[in-house]
């Protein structure tokens, strides 16, 4: 008796197995793309896992964590993003200006011209510390998160707006500048030798 | 020379049919994986993926075969054909309609069973073979596994043979539906003889034949190398097991091997127990749906659509059940199914005498 009742134990627990896995095999339901915000998101284990990922994504918010991006016009050049990036991503080349340039959206007046504003994405570890010294926040994180390219080199990003030529003129300007004022300099120390 | 030529396309025929079936059902099993597992499944490559098992069947083609220098290159290149070809032939001996066998013997299921037991020779081939630990394994625990659950499915099948009074398939089907005009009893007390369908099958015709075919698919799980009884290809202990070392259409073979095996046992099963290519739809007062569907037509879709369902619930099993360890496998064989078998057969026998 104890081998049939064994026997029939073990189809018992078996079939409650396989009705749990029948039950899953027609409950197909698609996963429904709610984001964390939503109050019914764990509901989500009732649909598939899957998320069919380039034709479907989940919702993230506007203010994401994600790729970096400079508004240039309301970068004052400072360079304490550059400064205080643990993997050195950032770098910039900065020209004096010879007068003040103008002005940010925040009214802070610009002095220096940036030839080169290169954020190389594929060093980039998304800690976010640029963005927290930046004085007039102008580098900001987006929600852009999948960018796939070919080349790595496409993952340098420049936001310079200026052509090598504007920054050559600007260049010698400041030099001309420059040696205008060492001129003055060396004239009125002259003078002031003479008396 | 005409009748050399339908053997060839009878072969050709029946290899088709295996090469088909397998595509199919290896993508059956993995959307049914997938939905058990809450996935998707393939869905990339074709229409919800259908073309998928035909992309990976040409890549397949297209790999080298290696041959790994320490393998016994004889044993190691012909396994693969061997295990193949030995559950290949067993197709020869199915019957598929009324009147429709590719060979039509009076020893068709001890024929079956001879030829698909080569099969354990290959697999031990291919494990020796292979010289390598993993494979050595595997084909040592196939071997055992396959030779232990022979004895209770053989035991199951007999207790039907003895039921239907013959080995030959052609016959035993014929005895499970309309187209038999001798008595047939529902559970031994119900004359169905002219109701035929669902209620003049094995199953049916002996209560004790319910249990022997289920004994006879849990052992034909066994034999054909399923889950739970996959421990000679165990992942996740022996990396692939006998065939480890097989790259190529060599594995596509061995693979191949698995799903013919797959239907070819879940054919015999149909065929014995449950009316063969005989419909499953009596004859109701003046609704003679019994007499409509039966016919060479129906019967071959009759039997397919039998060993589909059966094949589904296989891969079902599989995605449900966890792997029996060796112990519990040699224990589940020797101490269950094995005297159940034969309390099966004896009642079988005693039927016979007394009730039929």
């Amino acid at each position: 008796m104890g081998l049939i009742n064994s026997a029939i134990k073990g189809l018992q627990t078996a079939w409650v197995g396989m009705g749990l896995t029948l039950k899953h095999l027609f409950a197909l339901k698609k996963r429904d793309l709610t984001p964390i915000k939503s109050e019914n998101y764990f509901d989500r284990q009732n649909s598939t896992a899957t998320i069919e990922y380039p034709k479907e994504k989940l919702p993230i918010p506007e203010v994401g964590r994600y790729q970096l991006d400079v508004e240039i016009d309301d970068c004052i050049v400072c360079d304490l993003c550059a400064k205080i990036c643990p993997v050195d991503c950032i770098d910039i080349e900065a020209i004096k200006a010879t007068e003040a340039i103008g002005q940010t959206s925040d009214g802070t007046t610009k002095r220096l011209y940036a030839a080169k504003f290169d954020i190389d994405m594929a060093k980039c570890m998304y800690c976010g510390l640029c963005t927290v010294v930046c004085p007039t926040e102008c580098i900001t994180m987006t929600n852009l998160y999948d960018r796939t390219v070919f080349d790595l080199s496409n993952l340098t990003y420049q936001f310079s707006d200026m052509t090598p030529e504007e920054a050559a003129e600007k260049r010698a300007l400041l030099e001309k500048q420059q040696a205008e004022k060492q001129a003055a300099k060396l004239a009125a120390m002259q003078k002031k030798n003479e008396q | 020379m005409a009748n050399y030529i339908l053997y060839i396309v009878i072969a050709v025929g029946l290899f088709a049919f295996a090469a088909l079936f397998a595509l199919f059902a290896v993508y059956a099993e993995r959307k049914v994986s997938a939905f058990i597992q809450d996935r998707i499944g393939p869905n990339e490559t074709g229409k919800y993926g259908t073309l998928q098992t035909l992309a990976d069947i040409l890549k397949l083609l297209q790999k080298e075969v290696i041959n790994p220098t320490a393998v016994d290159r004889w044993l190691y290149g012909a396994a693969p054909a061997i295990i193949f070809i030995a559950v290949y032939m067993g197709y020869a001996a199915l019957p598929w309609g009324p009147g429709l066998v590719p060979s039509k013997i009076n020893i068709g299921l001890y024929y079956i069973f001879a030829i698909i037991s080569v099969e354990t020779l290959g697999i031990l081939m291919a494990g020796w073979g292979s010289n390598n630990k993993f494979s050595v394994l595997g084909a040592i625990r196939s071997v055992a596994q396959i030779i232990s659950y022979e004895i209770p499915a053989g035991f199951a099948l007999i207790s039907a043979v003895v039921i239907a009074g013959s080995l030959d398939l052609q016959q035993v089907a014929l005895q499970q539906g309309v187209l038999f005009h001798s008595r047939m009893k529902f559970l031994g007390f119900w004359d169905v003889t002219k109701i035929g369908g669902l209620f003049s099958w094995n199953i049916f015709q002996a209560p004790h034949l319910m249990v022997a075919f289920v004994i006879y698919f849990i052992a034909s799980l066994a034999e054909s190398n399923r889950a739970p009884f996959d421990i000679p290809e165990a992942e996740s202990e022996l990396v692939a097991g006998f065939h480890t070392e097989y790259t190529g259409m060599r594995f596509g073979l061995v693979f191949l091997a698995e799903y013919s095996m797959m239907f070819l046992v879940s054919m015999i099963g149909v065929i014995l127990f449950l009316g063969a290519w005989n419909t499953p739809l009596p004859n109701i007062g003046g609704f003679a749906l019994a007499d409509w569907t039966t016919g060479t037509a129906w019967g071959i879709l009759w039997i397919v659509l039998k060993a589909l369902v059966l094949v589904a619930v296989q891969i079902w099993i599989r995605w449900t059940l966890p792997r029996l360890r060796v112990d519990q496998l040699t224990d589940l064989c020797w101490k269950v199914l094995t005297p159940l078998s034969f309390i099966c057969m004896l009642i079988s026998a005693v039927w016979r005498v007394w009730v039929m």
